[in-house]
């Protein structure tokens, strides 16, 4: 296509990207983004290196952060530098933002009718199941064995039974886990 | 203490340890705003929870909401920083110091060391969800239904919550609850 020859031949700039990300940010409903910003910007754009792009999605699941935003933030560095990661961030935080702040304007000036009430309560319902099917593919994703399942167990029963703030749970149990991780790589790399 | 300031400072420690997604921080917000600093009922949460799946762009938005109906717009930017601002910068220094190391032992253990953790998050914040939402068991059918629709077919998600909302109300009308 002629559109994508020419947006080959452009570097992209740091207002572009910001229009890009905006664009992502604004068509963008639960999750499963990434695979789109592959399409944009290594196959349709090859704006970089697919390897680029796995190292940066790889990064940005191991920080703390939203993935998405993290990964804006790598690939407008990548692409423009540190004026090309700000814009992205800004083009996939801001416009959403303000439309939820509209939103939520809207829903409080309605919120005199019943009904209103009642659509929001089953809009939840529903969005809740969304997080159920993420939460179930989240522990699907740990590996079957008996110590990282015991710390699925561990972190879910000090948040909901012992009360415990998330931030400490993070804090003690991240390390022991990501240390018993690191051990177990050592061992398998040692015997291969 | 300024309202700006300890917005800003709730959710600061927060947003640094959201691992694995957005979702994993959920029952910590909750707990913060509304049983330590009672800015909103448990179903005014859920109602800016409902709305930020509704809107597009990252679910951590609802922290703008919350930031929104707390102290209006500098309330919204006093979130928003704090939720986003600290990762961010974390990042951008990874990025900038980032050399070629892919599958670094390091990188594959911080992955897989923090699985286990995001998912006992996942799993307190969406126990938190069930447990406060309002509707009886219709909305709780209407949760479990979506989670099915959204494990086996391809529906949009945003379909789906507009769907669960008008699944609720004819329900009402059927005398359901």
């Amino acid at each position: 296509m002629q559109s994508t020859a020419l947006d080959n031949a452009r570097p992209p700039t740091a207002w572009g990207l910001f229009l890009i990300f905006s664009r992502i940010g604004l068509t963008s409903f639960g999750g499963g983004l990434s695979g789109w910003l592959l399409r944009e910007f290594v196959q349709d754009r090859h704006w970089m290196q697919e390897e680029a792009f796995l190292n940066g999605l790889a990064v940005s699941q191991a920080l703390p952060g939203v993935n998405v935003t993290n990964m804006a933030i790598w690939i407008g560095f990548h692409l423009v530098g540190p004026r090309g990661a700000a814009a992205a961030l800004a083009g996939i935080i801001l416009p959403p933002a303000v439309l939820a702040v509209l939103l939520s304007v809207a829903f409080a000036l309605l919120s005199g009718y019943p009904l209103v009430h009642i659509w929001l309560d089953g809009a939840a319902a529903a969005a809740i199941g969304l997080s159920l099917s993420m939460a179930i593919r989240a522990v699907r994703r740990v590996r079957r064995q008996v110590l990282p399942l015991f710390l699925v167990a561990l972190v879910f029963v000090m948040i909901i039974v012992l009360h415990q703030s998330l931030v400490w749970v993070v804090v003690a149990v991240a390390p022991v886990s990501v240390a018993l991780e690191y051990a177990r790589l050592r061992m398998a790399r040692k015997r291969a | 203490m300024s309202l700006f300031w300890t917005l800003f400072i709730t959710f600061v420690p927060i947003s640094l340890v959201t691992v694995g997604g957005g979702q994993t921080t959920i029952a910590a917000i909750n707990r913060q705003v509304v049983d330590v600093h009672h800015w909103m009922t448990q179903a005014q949460f859920i109602d800016a929870f409902a709305i930020t799946r509704m809107a597009p762009g990252p679910g951590s938005l609802l922290v703008t909401l919350i930031g929104w109906h707390v102290a209006g717009f500098w309330g919204a930017v006093a979130t928003t920083l704090a939720m986003f601002g600290p990762p961010a910068c974390l990042l951008f220094i990874i990025a900038y110091f980032w050399r070629r190391q892919k599958g670094a032992i390091w990188q594959l253990a911080l992955e897989g060391g923090l699985r286990p953790v995001a998912a006992g998050m996942m799993a307190a914040s969406v126990y938190v969800l069930v447990r406060a939402l309002e509707g009886g068991w219709a909305a709780q059918a209407v949760a479990l239904v979506s989670t099915a629709l959204v494990m086996f077919t391809r529906l949009n998600a945003l379909l789906l919550v507009l769907l669960g909302g008008v699944a609720l109300i004819l329900c009402q009308f059927a005398g359901v609850f």
